[in-house]
């Protein structure tokens, strides 16, 4: 097979300012009042401090990885949170450079980072086409012999002309996928896009992409979801903090990433806020009853997940949701901040919010879980969204699976206490 | 199979590597640029009343000011044209102008959520906005019709080289607006200094007056803001044999315009690599 991408020691630096992380950007009077403190340094203690600026922290987001694709693969990327995969595409994909190494490709490439990019909401859906079409690469002749089919695809011929602010958020995922699955080029980058949309649309756009890469095409699908890596790619690449973990066949990769032995007891974890959102997630845990952190959980106790997270401006229609999954990838668990409020959104203030999820005893069956947090507003938008959030395991300790041994996962996914009733006669 | 070659490929990504194809790229990618420039005209005059309206009265309240005030009460020389029609024949070079750098210095900021999911060459971006102000020069240009009709004011053969001055207006705005782009990237806070800027340039460029009246000995100094060698080139055309074009003025801004758009091309193209990791 001939290699149309060849990554060699590719690395990517992030310098890391820790001083003023409520501010969302540098101005420039931070920078002349820097420089200015530090010439006053140097002034005064004549050089003897060698100490640079001990706020800026240097960080790899990724670093010596090295790799090579072939023509017609289809290549899964997996990892979790931060461990380089979304830089690994936008080096690929050019928009941003790397700092170290080189990447050699052949033929065009193109990147769906995002549905919809550049997408106006004033403009009608056939503008965007054009306009979205544009951005992604494509000549006007090109997005003219391919409309009817993108319209088709999408499902919304009867809306064409209506500005997309109209359209349901269904519809707005489908015709922004739908622009960018007509692309034709010989490599195609996927970021986890599909995240969005309803099941069937979903698969659907998974045929598509199985289909363009039938005739030669070169697929690089980065996903949290690894059932849907499985379906879709034969191959997989496993980072981790930045670093190629494993490379080969989809099936062992992904087992090794859900086994990950060397993952740190990482009960609690903080984010970065995002940047630009109003709610973002700050920091989340776990704990048992007594209050320890612990990645490890006694099905038989009731155990805590707390989250905090940051408000900038008061909102009173944004979900806080929890969603667990389980080590076969299936969403065991949706529960949402409103739950406990009678299904009304509570009201968010700005400033630091903390919360406490409580999880009954002999509920999860013991199996490996992932928390994925999410700040939304219900099925329109999601504001911030951590995919990888915290693991834990559930470890049985004499739940009624006992006796069932490893493979209880396989059978079901919660115990909760049924009532039964025998009829005594 | 054989080892691929280096030339085997035809695109390596590199640190620090600039661009071998850019401008073939930037040429590939001409219809994103008419796309977005197209797509900011519609939205500007989508769904907006006054968006028309808007273009019409901010230049001409502006005028009527302008020649109250210099005109009536400064009373400062007009030669043999109507003071309206001076005016008006610099608003036209410096709204272009002020539209164009102020749209164009926002625009990386205001198109972030593109700039850090896709690729293209970034320079399509702020040229498209500058090419949006030519739609609010154009209705000024037919009040500027208007205006010579109803005071009766024939042009001269001048006006067909307008739109090279018109050029170099758009050379100004683009330079201008290239630099203040990639420095709003890194630092915000040149948002605050751009609307600052050209609050303050209306007045030290020949809008509300005629550069004439400046003492010839500052002349020079004088014109070494771009703007004065574009507005004189505009009256130049507009109002004929009426106003002489001072050479020596002309050319040294010509110098700085040329100076100014090659600096922000190269300061845009230096960090534009970089411009997702900031913004």
């Amino acid at each position: 097979m001939k290699t149309v991408i060849k990554i060699e020691n590719l690395g990517k630096k992030y310098m890391l300012r820790h001083e003023h992380q409520e501010r969302r950007y540098t101005a420039l009077r931070d920078v002349i009042m820097n420089s200015v403190k530090e010439a006053g340094r140097r002034l005064f203690k004549r050089g003897a401090v060698k100490n640079k600026d001990s706020t800026v922290e240097e960080f790899w987001a990724l670093k010596n990885v090295s790799f090579d694709i072939c023509q017609g693969d289809r290549i899964g990327i997996i990892g979790r949170n931060g461990a380089g995969k979304t830089t690994l595409l936008k080096i690929l994909s050019r928009i941003t450079e790397p700092s170290k190494g080189r990447v050699s490709s052949k033929g065009r490439v193109a990147s769906l980072l995002e549905v919809g990019t550049g997408f106006h909401p004033e403009l009608t859906g056939s503008e965007n086409i054009y306009l979205n079409g544009a951005i992604l690469g494509m000549s006007r002749v090109e997005i003219k012999k391919k409309f009817d089919e993108i319209v088709a695809f999408a499902e919304v011929e009867r809306f064409l002309d209506t500005p997309v602010k109209r359209y349901s958020s269904g519809m707005y995922v489908r015709l922004a996928f739908a622009v960018a699955a007509h692309l034709e080029s010989e490599i195609l980058l996927v970021d986890e896009v599909l995240a969005v949309g309803d099941i069937v649309f979903q698969k659907k756009c998974l045929g598509k992409m199985s289909d363009l890469t039938k005739d030669g095409r070169t697929l690089l699908f980065v996903s949290h979801n690894i059932p849907m890596v499985r379906t879709l790619c034969p191959q997989a690449i496993l980072l981790d903090r930045g670093k190629l973990a494993a490379q080969g066949e989809a099936a062992s990769v992904i087992e090794q990433y859900l086994s990950d032995k060397n993952e740190i007891a990482s009960a609690a974890v903080e984010f970065i806020p995002r940047p630009g959102a109003n709610v973002s997630f700050t920091r989340a845990w776990i704990t048992d009853d007594q209050g320890n952190l612990t990645v490890n959980v006694d099905v038989l106790k009731p155990f805590m997940i707390g989250l905090e997270f940051q408000v900038i401006s008061l909102t009173a229609n944004t979900e806080v949701t929890v969603v667990l999954e389980n080590s076969l990838g299936v969403k065991v668990l949706f529960s949402s901040l409103s739950d406990g409020n009678n299904k009304e959104f509570a009201e968010l203030k700005p400033g630091l919010r903390k919360t406490s999820v409580w999880l009954k005893a002999n509920f999860l069956v013991p199996d490996r879980y992932v928390v994925r947090l999410y700040a939304h507003h219900p099925n329109t938008y999601v504001i911030d969204a951590r995919e990888d959030a915290l693991r834990f395991n559930v470890v049985e300790t004499g739940s009624t699976m006992l006796r069932y041994g490893q493979g209880a996962n396989n059978w079901c996914c919660v115990l909760g206490g049924t009532k039964w009733e025998l009829n005594k006669k | 199979m054989n080892p691929n070659t280096n030339s085997d490929y035809d695109l390596i990504i590199e640190a620090g590597r600039t661009e071998l194809h850019y401008w073939k790229d930037l040429w590939r990618y001409r219809e994103l640029f008419l796309f977005l420039a197209w797509r900011d005209v519609l939205v500007r005059y989508k769904q907006t009343v006054i968006g028309i309206a808007w273009s019409v009265i901010r230049p001409l309240l502006t005028m009527v000011v302008f020649t109250i005030i210099f005109g009536k009460l400064a009373k400062l020389p007009s030669g043999h044209v109507p003071y309206p029609v001076l005016v008006f024949a610099a608003m036209l070079p410096w709204q272009f102008f002020a539209n164009g750098l102020s749209d164009s210095s926002g625009s990386l900021i205001s198109n972030a959520n593109m700039l850090t999911k896709v690729y293209f060459p970034r320079l399509v971006i702020p040229a498209s906005t500058v090419i949006v102000s030519l739609v609010d020069f154009a209705i000024s240009f037919a009040i500027l019709i208007v205006l010579m009709i109803c005071y009766r004011f024939t042009p001269s053969w001048h006006i067909i080289i307008l739109p090279l001055f018109l050029f170099l207006a758009f050379m100004v705005s683009f330079g201008s607006g290239l630099v203040l782009a990639t420095l709003n990237v890194k630092y915000r806070d040149f948002r605050y200094i751009v609307p600052f800027v050209l609050q303050l340039g209306l007045y030290i460029s020949p809008v509300g007056f005629s550069s004439s009246i400046i003492p010839e000995k500052w002349r020079l100094l004088y014109s070494l803001n771009p703007m004065v060698g574009v507005i004189d080139g505009f009256r130049w055309a507009i109002l004929g044999g009426n106003e002489q074009i001072y050479w020596p003025g002309f050319i040294a801004s010509s110098l700085v315009m040329a100076l100014l758009l090659l600096a922000g091309l190269w300061y845009f193209r230096k960090t534009e690599r970089v411009f997702a990791d900031f913004i």
